[in-house]
């Protein structure tokens, strides 16, 4: 039965349409899998009857030869996108017990396609987080160990249990969102895919705001492919969405083929970082003498201002934040804790409903908005960004990809950064200039690490040309042959 | 500024002197559409407790605002309205702030870069005098929900029918010096809302309420204020908010203006605040939940775009733009001969310049302003009716208008046809030949019922002689005999000729 | 601009967010380690950049002015702590 579980994302769907087995058998093996998991602590919330009633319904299609492009098959939701009638907490207490009335825009199009819904994914708080540390459920583990060591592992994060999910097996693709790297960190340390799309590719309705400007969904999976046929699945235009941008969706499965010859692929000095493990910079150079072999040009471009971009992002996402969390107040849904008045509940409310990470970056946020010191922070941080994106717009001129780490090491052991904020948020390093500019990014598995653990490289796109991603990281992944799986050490 | 401006206004005499009160106004108007501003959440007022609510109204987690495009028009109709500067390139700001009404947090508003910049408002005030209010500023936010503060103990209940309708605030320069400048600067400003149809200018309904701000500053302040413009000469001030009519506007501007002064005079300081008028007691008194600091934290709200406005779209609405009070009251006074008074009261709502222009067309101009604002503005005065539920047509009054002067009836007969019109919502014709009306020109008739006087009055005829304005009594004794149908002039005409010789002078 | 006790309480207020007299003086601490941190970015001369104001350069969508939403009040106070007859119940304000 776990054999079914092993395939691609792709193979379940081609498998599917072939009716060598049902939705049924993918998803009771998939919901029996995951309640065999729960070490690893990735679904916040499984929804085994809802996903038998949701592959019942996928095999009476596939029947009679009908079906949407994911039909039947098993997928894993963060939870930070709403779903209707399913508890939504965004990986937090002040959400707890809440079912929304409404269904994200993203979920809603992936049940369209056919997808069934396992459950609900674990993450940090709000997706203020690169280890899953910060969820009020506990952290998600990572399913890859150092060697025979029993030391548990984060997943990376924000979307923890998105990676820890697919890296197990337990789904075939999963949605996870990335505001500063919170899609492609976890990928590269849990030896999974996932794309960051261009902002405005993906609705942001229904999806738990952090921060606005940077928020983009995208999926995890197994390979390029998978992650290119379940993006195909979750982008396009929605009215609803302000930022969202009226452009044709490509069939980014075509675009898999890992043909780089003539393509001109950039290397920003600036990302050889001191103190940087060594062979992080070794994986870098693999891949770039992978994609050279290939018959892409390297070559050398520079992103000046990248060292300001972690500082620029820790003002404009904590500053949006600060304000899209204010909701939180325990009037219309969530958590309450009474007090003397209005004031008094709110303060409560928002003191219990809260963790200490996102309490700090609402201070932070609500301290660079106030009066006198907006323009220090916030506009100096937007003007950043402005010569971030410059940046990249200048490298473009000379290459169609950049080929960098996705993350400055390997997974790292539960609590071994939490008592520093500013070591956490380094994991970003390579990530966030992405989401400060807007651009796509993907992270593709490339290699192992001296302890056995996986290590990703990242690939950033022009805007809107996610093809040129899947065409290099398919290469990647052809020229890794990375089929390296954790040991199965969970299962209850 | 007109040396007008300076030196007007009416001084508060205190103990230690006058002061002169300085007054500025922002007004929220609701923008008349029919889904709110960032959601498709209907606006009408009085739904059930948060039916008129989208998830986006609610604040839910996910969330996004789409702006409303007609609530853009209005904004732009307006500013063109107050011959404002309309900003192509506008900003939507959030503005960060905790109520129990306010579901997302934060109000989206607009702070650095509203859709509409300086403009100005014409004023009439009752003694003929005009003023001139400057405008600083319109831009587009959302309104909040509403709070019921009186249904329990120990809670509030809230209610977000209200939450995310458009509203224009219109905020004005401190250009106005009493209370009577700021109530007639309102009633102009509804009077050009409602013209435009951008704002049913309804204040009972909240559509238009008003955050008023005053101070108080020693005479010549204002006049330093004006050359320097800087706030230094003008004293603190406190704004009042949320007043719904234009009576309680003006009455909190007396209190806040009389209590300001008694403070400064008794040696303490103004303390700038928010206060609130109860229009129950007629004072006005600090309001509790705002005596906090505030520090908004204002900026862009990444869920929204800069709001670009092409050269077409603003032409669009400008060539669609109805004529205003100010034109059109010029042009009652030039094209109709109207007094300015007559014009100004013609012009006040569009409805009733409309009703009076169809009533005028190739009639006595003059005349059809005196029905229109005499026998029929009293009718509808009494009962409370708008033009709208009028029992009387433009078309029927323009009927009467015309029996009387093609001599069919008398003015004084067409009083009395007037009221049956307005009771059984007939036309002047039918009722006249009905009721047998018509005014008696036949002179046979007349001089039938004067020969009738005559003999039967010989003392009176008698006394003619010593008397001459007896002749009226005669005139009244042939309409008597006559039920009023004789045409008084024809009465007057045939008397004179009867009784000439008899006539003293 | 060095973050102390008072910042944080004043801030914490701002956000209405109670924090235990014991932690400001630490949170102080952490607040102004990311601040100095951030603060790198005054190395940068930015007087003549502008700030980013949309990440993707699009005109702003605008819909039609038609009621195509609400009508669900139930919905709407469905997760809602405290309510009654469709009302949001919260602690008595005073004006």
């Amino acid at each position: 039965m776990s054999d079914l579980l092993k395939m691609s994302l792709v193979e379940a769907r081609d498998g599917l349409r072939a009716k060598a087995f049902s939705s049924t058998e993918l998803t009771r093996a998939a919901s029996a899998a995951i309640g065999q998991a729960r070490a690893l602590n990735a679904f916040v919330v499984e929804t085994p009857d809802v996903a038998l009633d949701m592959a019942a319904a996928s095999d009476a299609k596939l029947a009679r030869g009908e079906g949407g492009a994911l039909e039947g098959v098993p997928l894993g939701i963060k939870d930070l996108f709403c779903t209707k009638g399913v508890q939504t907490t965004a990986g937090s207490h002040i959400l707890e017990g809440f079912r929304p009335p409404y269904e994200s825009t993203i979920t809603a199009k992936l049940w369209t396609a056919g997808g069934v819904m396992l459950g609900k994914l674990n993450m940090d708080e709000f997706a203020m987080g690169s280890s899953n540390e910060t969820s009020y459920f506990g952290p998600a583990i990572n399913p890859w160990r150092r060697g025979n060591s029993e030391t548990k592992l984060v997943p990376g994060g924000s979307s923890g249990g998105s990676a820890a999910a697919v890296a197990a097996d337990l789904c075939f693709g999963a949605t996870a969102t990335d505001t500063g790297g919170s899609i492609r960190q976890p990928a590269s340390v849990t030896g999974t895919v996932g794309i960051k799309p261009t902002y405005g590719r993906c609705s942001r309705w229904g999806v738990v705001a952090f921060a606005s400007s940077l928020d983009q969904a995208g999926p995890m999976t197994r390979s390029v492919k998978d992650c290119a046929v379940m993006l195909r699945e979750m982008c396009g235009y929605d009215p609803k969405d302000s930022t969202s941008v009226n452009i044709e969706v490509p069939d980014f499965e075509k675009a898999c083929d890992g043909v780089v010859k003539g393509m001109r692929i950039g290397v920003p000095r600036e990302y050889r970082i001191d103190g940087v493990p060594e062979e992080i910079d070794a994986l870098w150079d693999q891949g770039i003498a992978w994609l050279k072999e290939a018959g892409a040009e390297i070559v050398d471009v520079s992103l000046p201002h990248t060292k300001y971009a972690l500082p620029a992002y820790y003002i404009v996402a904590p500053a949006e934040a600060s304000s899209n969390l204010a909701r939180y107040d325990g009037v219309r849904y969530g958590l309450r804790v009474e007090g003397k008045d209005l004031t008094e509940m709110y303060e409560n409310t928002r003191a219990a409903g809260f963790g200490r990470e996102v309490q700090r970056r609402i201070l932070i946020g609500t301290y660079v908005l106030s009066a006198g010191y907006y323009d220090a922070y916030y506009i100096k941080a937007q003007k950043v960004r402005t010569l971030i994106a410059e940046d990249f717009r200048k490298a473009f001129e000379k290459c169609d990809a950049l080929l960098t780490p996705a993350s400055p090491s390997p997974a790292f052991g539960i609590g071994e950064k939490a008592n520093d904020p500013i070591s956490m948020y380094l994991n970003d390093v390579y990530t966030v200039t992405v989401n400060l500019a807007g651009l796509p990014g993907i992270a593709v598995p490339a290699g192992i690490s001296r302890d056995g653990l996986p290590l990703g490289l990242q690939l950033i796109g022009r805007a809107f040309d996610e093809e040129t991603l899947f065409r290099a990281g398919a290469a990647i992944e052809k020229a890794a042959g990375f089929t390296a799986r954790p040991q199965k050490w969970w299962t209850a | 500024m007109s040396e007008a401006v300076k030196t007007r206004g009416k001084l508060i005499q205190g103990e230690s002197g006058p002061w002169e009160v300085v007054i500025g106004l922002e007004v929220h108007a609701q923008v008349l559409s029919k889904a709110k501003l960032f959601s498709g959440a209907s606006t009408e007022f009085g739904g059930a407790p948060n039916s008129h609510v989208s998830l986006v109204d609610a604040g839910m987690p996910g969330m996004l605002p789409v702006i409303n495009d007609f609530c853009v028009e209005q904004a732009v109709r307006t500013g063109l309205g107050l011959q404002a500067q309309i900003n192509k390139v506008s900003v939507f700001d959030r503005k960060n702030y905790f109520y129990a009404d306010l579901p997302q947090g934060y109000q989206i508003s607009q702070y650095k870069q509203p859709i509409v910049g300086e403009g100005e408002v014409h004023v009439d005030l009752p003694a003929g005098e005009s003023v001139t209010v400057r405008i600083e500023r319109l831009h587009l936010e959302q309104d909040a929900g509403k709070s019921l503060h009186d249904q329990d103990p120990h809670f509030t209940f809230v209610d977000l029918n209200r939450s995310g309708v458009a509203l224009m605030e219109i905020v004005s320069k401190p250009d106005m010096r009493s209370a009577d400048e700021a109530a007639a600067y309102l009633k102009k400003l509804r009077e050009i809302l409602r013209y435009l149809g951008t704002c049913d200018g309804n204040m009972d309904e909240g559509s238009m309420r008003a955050d008023v701000n005053v101070s108080v500053c020693r005479v010549g302040g204002y006049e330093k204020f004006i050359e320097t413009g800087s706030f230094e000469y003008l004293g603190t001030r406190c704004e009042i908010k949320n007043v719904n009519s234009m009576r309680f506007v003006a009455q909190a501007i007396e209190y806040e203006s009389r209590r300001q002064v008694e403070v400064l005079e008794s040696g303490r300081a103004i303390d700038q605040e928010t206060r609130l008028f109860d229009n129950k007691s007629g004072v006005t008194r600090p309001m509790r939940s705002k005596e906090e600091a505030h520090d908004y934290r204002y900026f862009p709200d990444p869920d929204l775009l800069p709001l670009e406005l092409d050269d077409a779209f603003i032409e669009r609405i400008r060539l669609s733009l109805p004529e205003l009070p100010d034109a059109k009251k010029a042009r009652f006074v030039s094209q109709y001969g109207l007094s300015p008074y007559d014009a100004t009261v013609l012009t006040a709502e569009r409805e009733t310049a409309e009703f009076y222009e169809s009533v005028a067309k190739d009639r006595d101009a003059k005349a059809a302003a005196n029905w229109v604002t005499g026998d029929f503005f009293a009718s509808l005065n009494r009962d409370n009716k708008a033009i709208a539920e009028s029992p009387v047509s433009a078309a029927a009054l323009g009927e009467l208008i015309d029996l009387i002067a093609d001599g069919t009836i008398s003015g004084k007969i067409a009083k009395d046809v007037f009221v049956i019109m307005y009771e059984t919502s007939g036309m002047p014709r039918a009722i006249v030949e009905e009721r047998g009306l018509r005014q008696v020109t036949d002179t046979g008739a007349i001089a039938k019922a004067i020969d009738d006087v005559i003999d039967s009055n010989p003392q009176k005829v008698e006394e003619l002689l010593k008397k001459p304005k007896l002749i009226g009594w005669f005139v009244g004794e042939v309409m008597k005999r006559t039920q009023g149908k004789a045409n008084p002039q024809a009465v007057n005409e045939l008397l004179r000729a009867k009784l000439g010789d008899r006539i003293g002078s | 601009m060095s973050v102390d006790e008072k910042v944080v309480r004043r801030v914490a207020r701002l956000a209405r967010l109670a924090i235990p007299e014991e932690r400001l003086a630490p949170m102080a601490a952490e607040l102004n380690g990311i601040l100095q941190w951030v603060a790198q970015l005054d190395e940068l001369d930015t007087n003549d950049v502008e700030p980013m104001t949309s990440v993707r350069p699009m005109p702003l969508p605008r819909r039609k002015d038609v009621v195509t939403d609400g009508f669900y009040a139930e919905d709407i106070v469905k997760n809602a702590p405290r309510t009654e007859d469709n009302y949001f119940l919260v602690p008595k304000v005073v004006e």
